[in-house]
């Protein structure tokens, strides 16, 4: 038990399946939102087709989290789900939306529109309040011991409002450069023009949440400026990630752009974690006082440890099974 | 406002997106299975009969799994949204085996989905067939962690209570507890019959109409068989299921029986209208003894009463009453409809007989009512208590949780869930109309290309839908 530091394990693997999700189910909720601004029914197609196949399986780490949360840090689970109850409602809705839309607007001709819509209106729904879970959690939560005491609009404050902005841009940012890889012609271009306009407002949005959580939180200022310099490579990174996204698309590279906005993430992701780390329910309860019994986390660490490789194994594979571009007219049963 | 009781609210919120949810995976489990079957039939002997219901099926399989899929969504939140202290207290032991399911089940299914929906012309037949018996596999794993979450609620054991949080004792006898391999059998059961009678169902509609007749026959006389052993299995395995719930849950099973007093040589009641205020049952008509016959297999043995129990301890009987009593009505008309297969089968013409038939077309929603009217009994049974014995549903309630909080999600989900159930079951309606024929010319074996593609046409444009190519 002294040798290995389960719970730092454990916030490692919740970490990891924490990020999978934005990374795999970023890009197909991404997707979605640009939907409605797609040129023609066919690049809808398409668009709709190059995620398919994966959707599901991208989702699924949602599941993982919720239940990896409540198996790891059951306090982290019991006090954000309350405390941003309405949000969890609107998100669960939006998933709702979007995930039958795949199933029925291929077999609706009149009524596709309304599906259309379903599923732009479900991704945008539901991206945006994973934003506002972020900014509240940037925020901090009002607890007694591990019970949430707040009220149940807490979470909607200018602050989220304009992190809720920040992911659904972010993803759709994603979304446009999985499209560059996965489809060819009409829509590939068409999104070639959409990408650098997102690119734009992304860098912005992060600006603008890297200034205003430092200026209203000092400890977030302390850790940037004072104690953890060493953090200085992430910005970096995310800049540079910026830079050769924008140069690639210029030059119309079909995968660097979709592998440069991953970085990008990757390096506002572990800034973000590193800011508040190591609290969990900002900002009171760290990772330590949120834990579950030791037993159980071993339990599942054992199960864990190997079913997990196993499982990005399978994942990887149906990847590369689908890959290539989406073939017009091929598809949907 | 008082006139708003989150936990009245939260508790019909909850009863109902389970419910919602329950309906769809209890067909898929079994639907799956009947899928590989079929991919399993097809690879072995090639025969374009397999191929084309397996292709049919797993149309109408899409629909309901995508709408499995994001109900259950909701249901992995629930917990935490308006049952935060009992997740909190809990997480030790249903936090692992929630997770346990995700990691073995969720991702085995929604992953290989992707490959049998989409990649039969991307893997070879062999890879295809694997996927389908993957997705299957991973639907009864699927119910079985979740069944061993719910039976350990109804008969916990394995654990002690440390200032008031759950600590697993031993995690064998936590997942392997008492009511789990009853309820997991009763389940398994229960979803093959639910795939069977629709399969059976929409074959016997196609039948009636002259539609695809070689395809439809092969199809009822499969299913035929496959009800024709898991309706008497069920009806045994139910009995067993009940004697466990004798000796773990009396006041359940008191509940279930209307019985009152604990008396010896209780009857059955066929008909009662059970009063909680004055704690009898108004007319009652039941058939002397049965109880104790059945539950203690002695003709005059002694089962215990409602009265055991105070008042407070004591569930909605008459809701655990009713329900019951569908369910089993429902269980025996199925074991009816077997025997008559039987012996219609014995005499050469269980497939044409029109009155069979159409009695198979009209039993299509019953196994649904009897496994939404099972988990009444057994969810409805189970209060006041949210944990057996340990700990009641008012103290699992989220405290931050208002009424209006609460009413706003409830009618929230009944809204979403009406669209979506409504445009589901229109979809689905309409895939079945269309018909194995619209699955589209089937090349030759071996060649398998793109068989979808032409096929789909789109569902609610075509003129002659109202004519269902009569
Ligand atoms: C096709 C569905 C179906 C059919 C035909 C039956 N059941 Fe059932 N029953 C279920 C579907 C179901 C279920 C949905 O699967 C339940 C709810 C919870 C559970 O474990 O199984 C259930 C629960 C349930 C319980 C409650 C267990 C408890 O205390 O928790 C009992 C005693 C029975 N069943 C007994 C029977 C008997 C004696 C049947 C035969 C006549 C029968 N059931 C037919
Ligand atoms: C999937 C089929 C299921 C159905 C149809 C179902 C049905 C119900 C119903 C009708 C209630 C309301 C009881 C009452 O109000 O007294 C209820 C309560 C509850 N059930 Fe289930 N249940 C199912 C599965 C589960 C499972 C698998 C779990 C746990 C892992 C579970 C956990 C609970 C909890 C926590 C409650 C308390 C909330 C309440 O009473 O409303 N249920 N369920
Ligand atoms: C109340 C407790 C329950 C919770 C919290 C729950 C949770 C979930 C979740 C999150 C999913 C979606 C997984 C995905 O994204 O792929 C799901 C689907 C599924 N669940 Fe449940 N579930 C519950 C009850 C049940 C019961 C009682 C059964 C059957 C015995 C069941 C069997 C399945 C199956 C087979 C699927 C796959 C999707 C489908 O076939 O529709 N679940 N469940």
């Amino acid at each position: 038990m002294e040798l290995i530091d389960i719970t730092a394990i454990w916030v490692a693997i919740i970490g990891l399946g924490v990020f999978m999700y934005v990374l795999l189910d970023g890009f197909d909720l991404g997707v979605g939102i640009l939907y409605p601004f797609a040129p023609g029914e066919t690049a809808r197609d398409d668009m709709m087709n190059s995620v398919a196949p994966v959707w599901d399986g991208n989702e699924t780490w949602l599941v993982l989290g919720g239940a990896g949360l409540l198996a790891a840090f059951p306090a982290v689970y019991a006090i954000f789900l309350p405390a941003l109850y309405i949000g969890v409602f609107l998100m669960l809705a939006g998933l709702i939306f979007r995930g039958v839309a795949f199933e029925f607007r291929f077999k609706a001709s009149r009524s596709r529109y309304l599906w259309n819509w379903s599923f732009a209106g479900g991704s945008i729904l539901a991206a945006a309040a994973q934003g506002f879970v972020v900014g509240a959690y940037i925020q901090g939560f009002q607890v007694d011991g591990f019970t949430y005491v707040g009220g149940p609009f807490d979470w909607l404050t200018p602050f989220t409002v304009f992190t809720a902005v920040s992911l659904v841009l972010g993803y759709a940012l994603l979304g446009a450069t999985w499209g560059i890889l996965k489809t060819e012609g009409a829509t590939q271009q068409w999104l070639y023009r959409v990408t650098p306009v997102l690119l734009v407002a992304v860098v912005i949005c992060l600006l603008g949440v890297s200034l205003w959580t430092p200026l209203t939180q000092e400890r977030v200022m302390e850790r940037w400026l004072s104690e953890w310099t060493l953090l200085w490579p992430l910005p970096a990174l995310g800049l540079a990630a910026v830079a050769l996204l924008w140069r690639s698309v210029q030059q119309r590279n079909e995968a660097y752009p979709f592998l440069c906005a991953l970085a990008l993430f990757v390096s506002a992701y572990v800034g973000l974690l590193a800011s508040k780390w190591p609290y969990v329910v900002p900002p009171e309860i760290t990772f330590r006082d949120a834990a579950s019994a030791p037993e159980s986390q071993l339990f599942l660490l054992l199960g864990v440890l190997f079913l997990l490789p196993v499982v990005m194994g399978y994942t990887a594979w149906t990847y590369w099974v689908f890959r290539g571009k989406v073939r017009s007219g091929v598809g949907y049963h | 406002m008082e006139a708003l009781d989150p936990l009245l609210l939260s508790r019909i919120q909850f009863a109902f997106v389970v419910s919602f949810h329950a309906l769809f995976p209890v067909f898929t489990i079994g639907l799956a299975a009947y899928i590989a079957v079929l991919e399993a039939l097809w690879y072995r002997s090639d025969s374009p009969v397999y191929r084309r219901l397996s292709e049919f099926w797993t149309k109408i399989f899409a629909v309901v799994f995508g709408m499995g899929v994001v109900s259950g969504l909701v249901m992995s939140f629930q917990f935490g949204t308006n049952w935060s202290e009992f997740s909190f207290a809990t997480a030790n032991f249903l936090g692992p085996i929630l997770s346990y399911e995700v990691l073995t089940a969720f991702f085995l299914e929604a992953v290989f989905l992707g490959i049998l929906l989409f990649g039969r012309d991307r893997v070879p037949r062999g890879t295809h067939l694997f996927a389908a018996c993957m997705v299957a596999i991973g639907t009864f794993i699927s119910s079985f962690w979740i069944l061993s979450a719910n039976s350990w609620m109804q008969t916990p054991a394995g654990f002690e209570f440390r200032d008031g949080i759950v600590h697993v004792t031993s995690w064998a006898e936590a997942i392997f507890n008492p009511s789990l391999w009853y309820r997991f059998g009763h389940m398994a059961l229960a979803s093959l019959l639910t795939a069977g009678f629709v399969v059976a169902g929409v074959s016997a509609y196609f039948l009636l109409r002259n539609r695809a007749v070689e395809t439809n026959r092969k199809a009822l006389s499969m299913t035929l068989w496959v009800l024709l052993a898991a309706a008497p299995a069920q009806v045994f395995m139910g009995d067993l299921h009940g004697l466990n719930s004798f000796e773990y849950q009396p006041t359940k099973v008191a509940a279930m029986e209307g019985n009152w007093e604990t008396r010896s040589g209780a009857p059955f009641y066929l008909f009662a209208l059970p009063d909680s205020e004055q704690e009898t049952n108004r007319f009652a008509v039941g058939i002397p003894n049965a109880a104790s016959l059945v539950l203690t297999h002695q003709w005059d043995g002694e089962v215990p009463g409602l009265k055991e129990v105070s008042a407070e301890e004591r569930p909605p009987v008459g809701i655990v009453f009713w329900s019951f009593r569908i369910m089993l009505a429902i269980g025996f008309l199925m074991l009816a409809v077997a025997a008559w297969s039987a012996w219609l089968r014995w005499r050469g013409t269980a497939l044409e007989n029109r009155r069979f038939l159409t009695t198979l077309q009209w039993m299509i929603p019953l196994p649904f009512v009897a496994v939404l009217t099972g988990w009444f009994v057994t969810e409805v049974g189970r209060s006041p208590w949210l944990i057996y014995g340990e700990m009641t549903l008012a103290e699992g309630l989220t405290p931050s949780l208002t009424g209006g909080m609460a009413l706003f999600s409830l009618i929230g989900y009944v809204l979403v869930y009406a669209v979506v159930f409504t445009a589901g079951v229109y979809y689905v309606t309409r895939i079945v109309r269309k018909g194995p024929e619209a699955v589209g010319k089937i090349d030759e074996p071996g060649h398998a290309k793109r068989p979808f593609s032409a096929a789909d046409v789109s569902f609610d444009d075509d003129p002659d839908f109202a004519t269902g190519g009569r």
